[in-house]
């Protein structure tokens, strides 16, 4: 079975979490054997930019030590083989056209995504 | 049911915030009724659902005292629906994803809901017709 994540929703708990809960699942998905995909849109897009740090938060006398790395799991997933499409109208409405992003991203462009999802078994979305 | 579907929903929301948890198992009771075997994934805050430690309250701008009031409690929802499916002879799969769970402290489940991982949403997507992913909206 082959299986589509949209990650759409940008930034859900990232601080908390020290990641994405669907970028993580969608990793975690990879390594127990799963054929998973990802595709970035909305504002989830931003995930891709490099050289995003989160560093220094701090509440009371607890820090952060492990602030989320996004960019970073972005790249892991491609390096392990996932592929990682990003729609690119979201990236050119956020201003982020030329914009350094990870590497190895699939663009697609909204009016290629119906083709997209049927070459996929089950689509998720969250 | 000669031809018995399976339907795997993976749920997302924590209770008491917004309609998507309800909705989700007004879904599952559908489902239920129809006799499919059904499979729950709990992701994230959605881990709640089904927390044992669930008390109802009396509410005074209803003006009812606590049994008058019969609150909603997710928890009795999730027993409920499993009670459902295994009068229709069918199967109800509820996994607390593991790792929700300790971060949250949420350890204490009604009977029947299981703790797993996402490994298990995997296998229960493979064995599925169809996967229904209700995630939390920012």
């Amino acid at each position: 079975m082959k299986a589509l994540n949209i990650i759409e929703t940008g930034y859900r708990a990232t601080l908390e979490e020290q990641d994405d809960p669907g970028v993580w699942l969608s990793y975690t998905l990879k390594a127990a054997g799963g054929d998973v995909d990802v595709l970035l849109r909305g504002n989830a897009v931003n995930y891709a930019v490099q050289g995003q740090d989160s560093a220094g938060l701090q509440y009371g006398t607890w820090q952060q030590t492990q602030p989320p790395r996004l960019a970073e799991n972005i790249a892991s997933m491609t390096s392990k083989g996932m592929t990682v499409f990003i729609v690119s109208e979201d990236l050119q409405e956020r201003g982020l056209r030329g914009v350094p992003l990870v590497e190895g991203l699939t663009p697609v462009a909204r009016s290629e995504l119906a083709h997209l999802f049927g070459r996929y078994d089950q689509v998720w979305h969250w | 049911m000669a031809d018995k579907k399976t339907l795997t929903f993976a749920l997302m929301d924590p209770p008491y915030e917004n309609a998507r948890s309800t909705t989700a198992l007004r879904l599952i009771h559908i489902a239920a009724k129809r006799g499919y075997d059904i499979n729950v994934f709990a992701y994230e805050g959605s881990v709640y659902l089904a927390f044992a430690k669930q008390k109802p309250h009396p509410n005074a701008m209803h003006g009812r005292n606590i049994e008058e009031e019969n609150h909603v409690l997710t928890k009795d929802l999730v027993s409920s629906l499993m009670e459902e499916t295994k009068r229709n002879g069918s199967k109800f799969d509820w996994v607390n994803c593991g790792l929700c769970v300790d971060e949250r402290g949420a350890t204490e489940a009604v009977e029947g809901v299981r703790r797993g991982s996402p490994g298990d949403f995997l296998k229960m997507a493979e064995a599925s017709d169809n996967t229904l992913v209700i995630g939390t909206r920012g």
